[in-house]
């Protein structure tokens, strides 16, 4: 699976080689419509602005999930701890920063997150360099498991089970303040995630992306050539868990609300699901994945409150059956199936 | 065209929400957020039950308007039941809010109902703080406090001098906990230990262990609705009756949801609270065998009471309304409200929101071949919050 979702064939030409790079960059017109429509959702659905803030940090987290897993190959079931610290950081700080000017601030409490998150991601990200696959997969569940476990019992920093009450973090830039409709809480939530999507962007069309990639594909012989492969999964796991951080930051704020579930195991699991959905790799395959998991969530479960599970289970399993590398993994094949016989000249 | 229905739809949404809750509507809708899946899917299930069952009996039509019931699944997260209140508040315009099947769910929904001028029945959760932290709040379940005391009184006049406690680490387990303890001593017993289990995914064996080390006469339990049986299943594995151990607990323990299913080891055990299916009174022998039926032989348990008796509050406050639904007037309709319930009698009290109610102390015993709590004493008008 994970060789078909490859873009970029490396070339032995060097001028070819010059030429893809730059071409890798380049703005689609498909992107540039993804964006817009995005956007385009404050006009189109007035009435579920809440719902689609909630799947834009859906999407960062697999954004998230997808630098890690997508790009450099590492397994990980346990975003959802730098989620959870991210979103009690930023929690505690709206809670306690009130009205002390600068640490109330939304844009703040998000660094602040992000950073608990980042520090925590990259002390454990040593923790996950050892071992193949299935041992990762075991240690970030493990690290996810601690936090979960650490929040419950810090009752009277986190609140327990009962969840952080009272966050109420003051208006974004002290300006705009959170709202009953989301219309603050989805435009602040779009603008981090395309800020964020951006920088992601960037990262993974560098050359330090296209070695995370090599690592990803052959980390021995990405070892042979030179490359420093220990220091760059480091670098990027520390980067995931400061994106799922700012996720969380930002589901505390605009939900104004903290509990453990969002350390839970089914939180990581959900996300490394929506990104599977979408296609791993792509950047846009978690984005897509969580609009798509998280529409038919609602949908299905104005249908049906007590089964659409079932609905989202059979979905779920017809996908990965018939689906392999998830929608934008089809999308791919497709493509390169009509370029191949098109472009046969 | 499709601007301007759009302009019109959030115009129309922001002047509903700024001063009149659609006042000229002939549909009233509740708006239900339960959860129907999850650990806790049964509460959901008992209360959603409840809540049609009242609708089937008394028409879905009040004071001239239409009832209609929507019912969202929360899964049992506090952000979802958030969201999806914003969402029945400002898409669906609910004229009331209800459900919420655990404290924190409850408490997540407050400011939104604050900040919507909605009043929202609280069906389930327990905790006692939950309706001062919202104006709005209103409740037909029960407090955790109002439960236990009758408990530590009964055991107090009952030769058990000595108790350990049980309870689930969070709101409403550290409300039973703090009730027990406080009229238990000052009745002259001793509170020997206070232990809490996890919420999530406990593991009672070690906590169970010491309760047995520490010899008292009895051992105090609660846990939410829905746990009761892998607890009292892990009690009887540890044969703390036949130390000499008496059992004691909220009716939360022995749930009539899951009671039948908890063995013959349970005969004898005493508990206290507000409802139980095997209530003597002419008004829950209907209620149970319309339930039954209703549900294909569900047996009804307290959580269906709080939503079948918070539909029978918001009637009888649109009833009063004159089926006016503006969320103060609502609300103000709601406060004093009295009337008998399949659990017994029970009042909204007017300063505090909370319920009123009779609280029974119970023994399981086999009747017809079936568990069930056998209430033997009735503590009449207990106040669910000061």
């Amino acid at each position: 699976m994970t060789d078909t979702t490859m873009t970029y064939q490396p070339s032995p030409e060097a001028v070819k080689a010059r030429a893809v790079l730059l071409g890798r960059s380049r703005w689609g017109f498909a992107e540039i419509a993804f964006w817009l429509l995005a956007a385009a959702c404050y006009w189109l659905f007035p009435t579920k602005l809440s719902l689609l803030s909630e799947i834009a940090i859906l999407g960062l987290v697999a954004l998230s999930i997808d630098l890690v897993l997508g790009y450099a190959g590492i397994v990980t079931l346990g975003q959802g701890a730098f989620f959870g610290i991210g979103a009690y950081a930023a929690g505690l700080a709206a809670k306690y920063g009130a009205g002390v000017a600068p640490w109330s601030d939304p844009v703040i409490g998000l660094f602040i997150g992000g950073g608990f998150a980042a520090l925590i991601g990259f002390a454990t990200s040593f923790l996950v360099l050892r071992g193949s696959d299935l041992t990762r997969l075991m240690v970030t569940l493990g690290v996810a498991l601690i936090v979960d476990e650490i929040v419950n019992q810090t009752k009277w920093l986190t609140g327990g089970s009962d969840g952080l009450q009272g966050v109420l973090p003051s208006p974004v830039l002290g300006i705009w303040e959170f709202d009953l409709f989301g219309k603050t809480a989805f435009v602040y939530s779009m603008v981090v995630l395309f800020i964020l999507f951006l920088v992601a962007r960037a990262i993974v069309k560098s050359p330090f992306g296209l070695s995370l990639q090599a690592i990803k594909g052959n980390p021995l012989r990405t070892r042979a050539i030179g490359m420093p492969v220990n220091g760059r999964l480091v670098a990027i796991y520390t980067i995931s868990s400061f994106y799922a951080g700012i996720a969380g930051a930002l589901a505390a704020q605009t939900t104004q609300f903290a509990s453990p579930d969002y350390v839970a195991f089914h939180r990581s699991a959900d996300a490394l699901l929506m990104l599977v959905f979408g296609g791993a790799g792509h950047l846009y395959g978690g984005l897509l994945g969580s609009i798509i998991f998280r529409t038919m969530q609602d949908v299905l479960g104005n249908i049906t409150p007590q089964y659409w599970q079932f609905w989202l289970g059979a979905t779920l399993v017809g996908l990965v059956l018939f689906v392999r590398g998830g929608i934008l993994g089809l999308l791919a094949n497709l493509r390169n199936r009509a370029t191949r016989n098109g472009g046969a000249k | 065209m499709l601007r301007r229905q759009i302009l019109t739809g959030v115009g129309a949404a922001a002047l509903a929400l700024a001063a009149f809750p659609a006042l000229a509507q002939e549909t009233v809708k509740v708006g239900l957020i339960l959860p129907m899946t999850g650990p806790s899917a049964s509460t959901g299930r008992q209360i959603e039950a409840g809540a049609r069952l009242w609708i089937a009996q008394n028409g879905d039509t009040v004071a001239g308007k239409k009832i209609q019931l929507i019912i969202k699944d929360d899964t049992g997260a506090a952000d979802q039941s958030k969201r999806l209140a914003t969402e029945l508040v400002v898409n669906d315009k609910v004229a009331v809010l209800g459900g919420f099947g655990l404290t924190p769910l409850a408490l997540s929904v407050g400011p939104v109902a604050t900040q919507a001028k909605v009043p929202a029945v609280i069906m389930a959760a327990g905790t006692s703080t939950i309706v001062a932290s919202s104006p709005y709040f209103v409740r037909t379940s029960f407090t955790l406090p109002q439960n236990t005391a009758p408990m530590a009184q009964w055991s107090a006049a009952n030769n058990i001098k000595t108790v350990v406690t049980l309870v689930s680490d969070y709101g409403p387990g550290l409300d039973s906990e703090k009730a027990f303890k406080a009229e238990f001593e000052a009745k002259g017993g001793k509170v020997l230990e206070t232990l809490r289990a996890p919420l999530a995914n406990p593991e009672f064996a070690a906590f169970l262990q010491k309760a047995k080390d520490l010899k008292p006469d009895a051992l105090f339990l609660f846990v939410p609705s829905g746990q009761g049986a892998s607890l009292m299943k892990q009690v009887n594995e540890r044969e703390l009756a036949k130390a000499g151990i008496k059992i004691i607990g909220t009716g939360d323990v022995t749930d009539d949801d899951q009671l039948n299913g908890m063995g013959d080891a349970l005969i004898g055990m005493i508990t206290s609270h507000n409802y139980s299916a095997a209530h003597d009174s002419p008004e829950n022998k209907a209620y149970v065998s319309a339930f039954l039926k209703a549900t294909n032989n569900m047996r009804p348990n307290f959580m269906s009471v709080g939503g079948y008796d918070g539909m029978a509050l918001i009637y009888k406050a649109l009833e009063k309304t004159k089926g006016e639904t503006d969320g103060a007037k609502l609300l103000d309709a709601m406060k004093g409200v009295s009337w008998t319930s399949p659990r017994g009698p029970m009042s909204i009290d007017a300063t505090t929101r909370d319920i009123t109610q009779n609280v029974y102390i119970r023994e399981v015993k086999k009747v017809d071949g079936q568990l069930y709590n056998v209430e033997f004493a009735t503590i009449a008008n207990v106040k669910g919050s000061n």
